[in-house]
């Protein structure tokens, strides 16, 4: 294969996963995401590696808990509503502390919704999904390029952490081409797994488990948890500026919005408005501080995302009341439309800075 | 003092021990529950087999989950009724190891019935261990798939309905209409003749797994004195009266064909 291509984006996630040394790949059907899964189809077994198509999302996620306990590398894929079925065993990965890699190629909902990009389960992935106090790692790609460089991230943190990654995606970066070019670097070197289950030969028994029955000992667990998700909220956070040195006025958007809005920033600035982009690509951790540090320095903020309004809870729980936060989004697998954004860059502008702060 | 200890040549000989693979720890379970002894059995496949060492146990929700205190082998837990599928990721990221799981009746034919046929239609080369004894019992004594008709439980207190609370559903059965599954057997923790007979169905299907056969289900219908409402003793008489009637002891898949 030429290293310079023209993929999809869930081509690109599903030949990520390979070159990342993906072991096992485990899906079912559902739109948006299908390309994936059929990739998977085609080209794990060339590289000797495990491919099922599962009976349902939830056989799917554990057969994916039963392969990373072997201690290799391995991936399901699904959009929001086979997402939510996932979530019962994305708890147990999280407590089991198993890393694993899940892909979501969000589509409209609620419920059944429809098959139209969109960014409603923001909440779901950045706030735990499942029961229990946990954090998956959370990526967010805006091209079909960081698709697939995210996915080698995405099995290298998964391991670095011992946490389950999350890519959070969408439709219609799933289903659009784009040229990328491919990664040629080794797979991310896995750590030693001495926990892996893979016989008690010369070792006691190892055990997979997240149910603590002992007095106290599911609190320390969750001690232990929350200290590893502190690590990783200081040494994890990621993000991307653009003309954001200058900025009068703020947009943060991800994935795809951030794509919307980066052209209504440039459209805005042609319109004498100083406008600038945040773009978080870890929406978990959350890039918090950077964006407090930037509302210091604005006359507002603009959270630009398909949903009813999840990301932005975030921005202001960054920001406080040192900036006003402002909101334009669509629903329903509706796209925001950059002129739309524009005027409410252009809105937020003709705020007057409150008072002094530096 | 007898003779025999003054002798010098006279050496005890060890005519029973504990297996290596069952780990020397108190029980917790109930009196008179058959997990225990369905422990033991498998403890002795696996010591007999030689195989210990490259065994992984999956065990879910219910009492079933806690075999790893009492199996020295590696085990992980599973969701509630998703082990298949978890079993199904070990062995398939590691052929060469022998997987089994451990399930009861609420994880295996209920929850967990779709994992449960699809992996013995894929024929995943796994032994599953499904211990019946026709209630929830860590919960607290509820109806199962496997509750026979009319009888009492937290769910069904005035007994099983089968017009409306569906009749006991027979899982040898079922799954022997598929064309995957390599050995299928129903075998019961009736008294020392069924305890025997276990230990066999749980060797023939290890080591039919051990060579490559493809997927095995033993059906082990066990006491569960305390939610049959039973004394140890009626629980086991429970089995044999009520129980294989309702569920025949026997083989129904075997070397890959249905016996019929």
């Amino acid at each position: 294969m030429r290293n310079r291509v023209l993929m999809n984006g869930n081509d690109a996630i599903g030949e990520g996963a390979i070159r990342a040394g993906c072991h096992a790949y485990f899906g079912y059907p559902i739109t948006p995401q299908n390309e994936l899964t059929a990739y998977m189809a085609s080209h794990m077994p060339e590289h000797g590696r495990v491919f099922i198509q599962a009976e349902s999302e939830i056989a799917a996620v554990n057969m994916v808990f039963g392969a990373v306990v072997t201690g290799k590398r391995a991936m399901t894929s699904s959009s929001s509503p086979g997402i939510s079925l996932k979530q019962e065993g994305i708890s147990y990965l999280a407590a089991a502390e198993l890393p694993a890699v899940i892909v979501n190629v969000q589509r409209g909902g609620p419920g059944l919704g429809n098959i139209a990009p969109s960014q409603s389960d923001y909440f779901q992935a950045t706030k735990g999904g499942g029961h229990g106090d946990y954090h998956l790692i959370v990526l967010a790609p805006n091209s079909v390029q960081e698709m697939h460089d995210f996915t080698i991230d995405a099995f290298a943190l998964a391991d670095r952490y011992r946490n389950p990654v999350m890519i959070l995606t969408d439709g219609r970066l799933g289903q659009m081409m784009e040229p990328l070019s491919l990664y040629t670097g080794k797979p991310p070197k896995p750590p030693a797994k001495p926990w892996a289950l893979t016989g008690a030969k010369g070792r006691k028994p190892n055990h997979i488990r997240s149910l603590l029955l002992e007095d106290g000992a599911l609190e320390k667990r969750n001690l232990a948890l929350q200290a590893k998700y502190k690590t990783i909220l200081t040494e994890l956070v990621g993000f991307d500026e653009y003309l954001t040195q200058d900025a009068d006025v703020l947009t943060i958007a991800y994935g795809s919005s951030a794509r919307i809005a980066k052209g209504a920033v440039d459209k805005a600035r042609a319109r004498g408005v100083k406008a600038g982009l945040l773009r978080p690509i870890t929406l978990w951790p959350f890039p918090k501080a950077r964006i407090r540090q930037l509302a210091t320095k604005v006359r507002g903020i603009l959270v630009v995302e398909m949903s009813a309004g999840q990301m932005i809870e975030d921005v202001q729980l960054s920001v406080g009341d040192i900036t006003p936060v402002v909101f334009e989004g669509r629903m329903g697998g509706a796209v925001p439309e950059e002129a739309a954004v524009v005027d409410a860059l252009r809105r937020l502008n003709t705020q007057k800075p409150r008072g002094a702060r530096k | 003092m007898s003779p025999t200890r003054k002798s010098p040549k006279t050496k005890s000989r060890n005519v029973y021990r504990r297996p290596v693979s069952l780990l020397e720890r108190p029980t917790h379970f109930c009196p008179g529950c058959g997990h225990g002894t369905a422990h033991k059995l498998i403890a002795e496949v696996l010591d007999t087999l030689k195989i210990r060492e490259k065994t992984i146990g999956v065990a879910p929700v219910g009492c079933a989950v806690m075999a790893y205190y009492y199996l020295n082998c590696d085990i992980s837990e599973a969701a509630h009724g998703r082990t298949p599928a978890v079993a199904t990721g070990i062995k398939r990221c590691q052929p060469d190891k022998i997987v089994f799981s451990y399930q009861g009746d609420g994880d295996l034919a209920a929850i967990g019935m779709a994992e449960t046929i699809h992996a013995a239609n894929r024929g995943e080369n796994i032994t599953v261990i499904f211990v019946n004894n026709s209630v929830y019992g860590m919960t607290g004594g509820q109806m199962a798939p496997t509750t026979l008709s009319g009888q009492k439980t937290a769910t069904s207190p005035c007994g099983r309905d089968s017009r409306t609370m569906g009749a006991p559903i027979r899982i040898c059965e079922l799954l022997s209409t598929l064309d995957a599954p390599w050995h299928i057997e129903r075998v019961a923790l009736d008294g020392a003749a069924g305890i025997r007979r276990t230990r066999k169905a749980l060797m023939t299907a290890f080591k039919g797994q051990m060579e490559g056969k493809g997927y095995s289900l033993i059906e082990i219908l066990s006491p569960c004195p305390v939610h049959m409402r039973l004394s140890p003793r009626d629980a086991v008489l429970f089995i044999k009266e009520g129980m294989i009637p309702a569920f025949p002891l026997g083989v129904f898949r075997q070397e890959g064909k249905a016996i019929t």
